[in-house]
């Protein structure tokens, strides 16, 4: 057993640790303090009322149709920027982590102006009768945008590392490239698809400031769960805000529980002995 | 389905002439449409209204002082979230102790976590209805509604920027070179800048460019703990979106512009650091989910 002789394990523990506990651990105990503070009866009663509950549908929804959008695109995306060669390659895959590097509200207001009806896009759409600014769809698109890059970066390196004589072999036995996509490729992806979608899904749940501008706001109807807790702390109605955003960190931690235990099973696979 | 004879490597899934430029050429329409536009329509509305409206707007003394807002809260968030990345990543590569996996999860919670959600946290513990929030009042202290605040929401958001750059990179290099540098006598200091800084230098300016990015354009948890005060804690963000709903379009996208420019030096950097090793790290160790920014 080798004997640990390196110093700073006090000064750098200490450090995080407080760091950590100040910044982040204290303030989402006091969240979960302050909702735990109303009672069962109370609590329940606000987060299941029908414009919460109707939040939590447009958020979940429009979250899951962006995700499975990225799903494709973002598949589509990291492959022909690991397999192909062509030019413009490199900026494009510099621009997929724009998204990222965007701040949200940047993201909201030009999104806004492209798909409002007088807009590159927007008035294109509007006489073939599509509305998209202030109507679910334009939060779908929000979501696709801020989320777009988890899927691209999370398949990237599994799609570069892959051995090319896994498909030879494959081709030397007469499978077609559908067929070896479907039953040789796309089952090493899996793991590395399924990190990306729930870190996707996971972002598109908590988006706020991309959505806000494009989004009608309309209790019911285009109002995010985000916005909502938003507007009861605009209200004063802190115990409302406390208890709606309880409900999307949890969400958050149960999403982050997958995440890991889907990080744990794609490790099985990529870690070489 | 296979492809022209005299390719000099067997053609891959997918090589296919006719697939191949279906695919590359799908992939850049929808990429044109989803990324590259709505870049390209800020510079647009931005001069919509002329040059004039956009130096106007830069200069008013409202939008000089959300600049400044999001600068200083940069210049103390940014230094301090980098120093507690390379606390976190010394302490958690180079030493074993209990519970360290949980602390590398709750390193990570600020990533899954909505910035609506952290800001409201954060009032419920310096704010009147939170922890300490009378306390601070009766001692006159502010820290809500002002740049202190500010500071406090950017660095939860960004708590794991710093640290999940380095803690892959520092676990793959191991402790042998320190562990020999302490053994000939260098102090821990020493040791931490002759031996690890210079390993994990390019890592450590990826995790702090990408850190700035985000503190200075954050805005769903600050836009709930900065009181959106006009001239006064009102960020870069903050001001796009007050200029936006008064229906002062092009001041709001000029303002925006500068944020975009600073996305896309975000972005210039983070290729160039790429390309001396940051960031494009394998799937190993503690990553594969933390690809994503």
């Amino acid at each position: 057993m080798k004997r640990n002789v390196l110093p700073g394990l006090h000064l750098s523990l200490g450090i995080t640790l407080f760091y950590v506990g100040l910044i982040v651990v204290l303030p989402l105990s006091a969240l979960v303090f302050k909702a735990a503070s109303l009672g069962p009866a109370e609590y329940w009663s606000i987060v299941s009322s029908p414009r919460a509950v109707a939040s939590y549908r447009v958020t979940a929804f429009s979250a899951l149709i962006a995700t499975l959008f990225n799903l494709v695109f973002g598949l589509a995306l990291a492959w022909v920027l690991t397999r192909y060669r062509f030019p413009g390659r490199r900026i494009i895959d510099a621009m997929v982590d724009l998204p990222f590097a965007l701040p949200t509200a940047v993201a909201g207001i030009s999104l806004t102006a492209l798909f409002s009806s007088n807009g590159w896009f927007g008035s294109v759409l509007s006489e073939a009768g599509i509305k998209v600014a202030y109507t679910p769809i334009g939060i779908m698109i929000a979501m696709c945008f801020t989320s777009l890059p988890f899927i691209v970066r999370t398949v990237q390196p599994v799609l570069e590392d892959l051995d090319p004589a896994l498909e030879e072999a494959a081709q030397s036995l007469g499978g077609s490239d559908w067929t070896i996509f479907r039953k040789v490729i796309l089952p090493l992806l899996t793991p590395a698809l399924l990190a990306g979608l729930s870190l996707s899904f996971a972002r598109s749940l908590g988006e706020f400031g991309a959505i806000i501008f494009i989004a009608g706001n309309q209790p019911m109807s285009t109002e995010i769960t985000a916005l909502l807790i938003f507007i009861r702390l605009e209200e004063y109605d802190y115990q409302a805000a406390a208890a709606i955003a309880s409900v999307l960190l949890l969400t958050a931690f149960a999403m982050l529980a997958v995440t890991n235990w889907l990080q744990s099973r794609a490790l099985r696979y990529t870690v070489k002995g | 389905m296979n492809a022209v004879a005299s390719h000099k490597k067997p053609p891959r899934v997918g090589d296919g002439p006719v697939f191949r430029r279906v695919l590359i050429g799908i992939v850049l329409i929808l990429g044109a449409l989803l990324i590259l536009a709505p870049l390209l329509v800020i510079g647009h509305e931005a001069f919509k209204q002329g040059f004039k409206v956009y130096t106007a707007t830069l200069s008013h003394p409202d939008t000089r002082h959300a600049i400044m807002m999001t600068v200083v809260t940069a210049l103390i968030a940014v230094p301090i979230n980098t120093a507690f990345g390379v606390a976190a990543a010394w302490a958690i590569t180079k030493f074993d102790f209990r519970g360290k996996r949980l602390l590398l999860v709750v390193i990570e919670i600020p990533f899954s976590v909505s910035p609506i959600v952290a800001g409201v946290a954060y009032l419920f513990v310096y704010g009147l209805q939170g922890l300490f929030g009378p306390w601070l009042d009766a001692h006159d202290i502010k820290i809500l509604f002002a740049l202190p605040g500010i500071v406090l929401a950017s660095m939860f958001v960004t708590a794991p920027f710093v640290a999940r750059e380095l803690i892959p990179l520092m676990q793959a290099q191991g402790r042998d070179l320190e562990e020999a540098a302490t053994s000939l006598g260098a102090s821990g200091w020493r040791t931490f800048f002759s031996v690890t800084l210079p390993n994990v230098k390019w890592a450590l300016l990826y995790g702090v460019v990408l850190c700035n990015a985000r503190v200075m354009g954050e805005f769903g948890a600050v836009s709930i703990v900065s009181g959106n005060i006009r001239g006064q804690t009102n960020t870069l963000p903050l001001h796009i979106e007050l200029l936006y709903h008064d229906y002062q379009a092009a001041g709001a996208f000029a303002s925006a512009s500068i944020l975009a420019l600073l996305a896309v030096f975000t972005i210039i950097a983070k290729v160039a650091l790429e390309r001396r090793g940051a960031g494009r790290r394998k799937t190993q160790a503690t990553d594969a989910a933390s690809t994503g920014h």
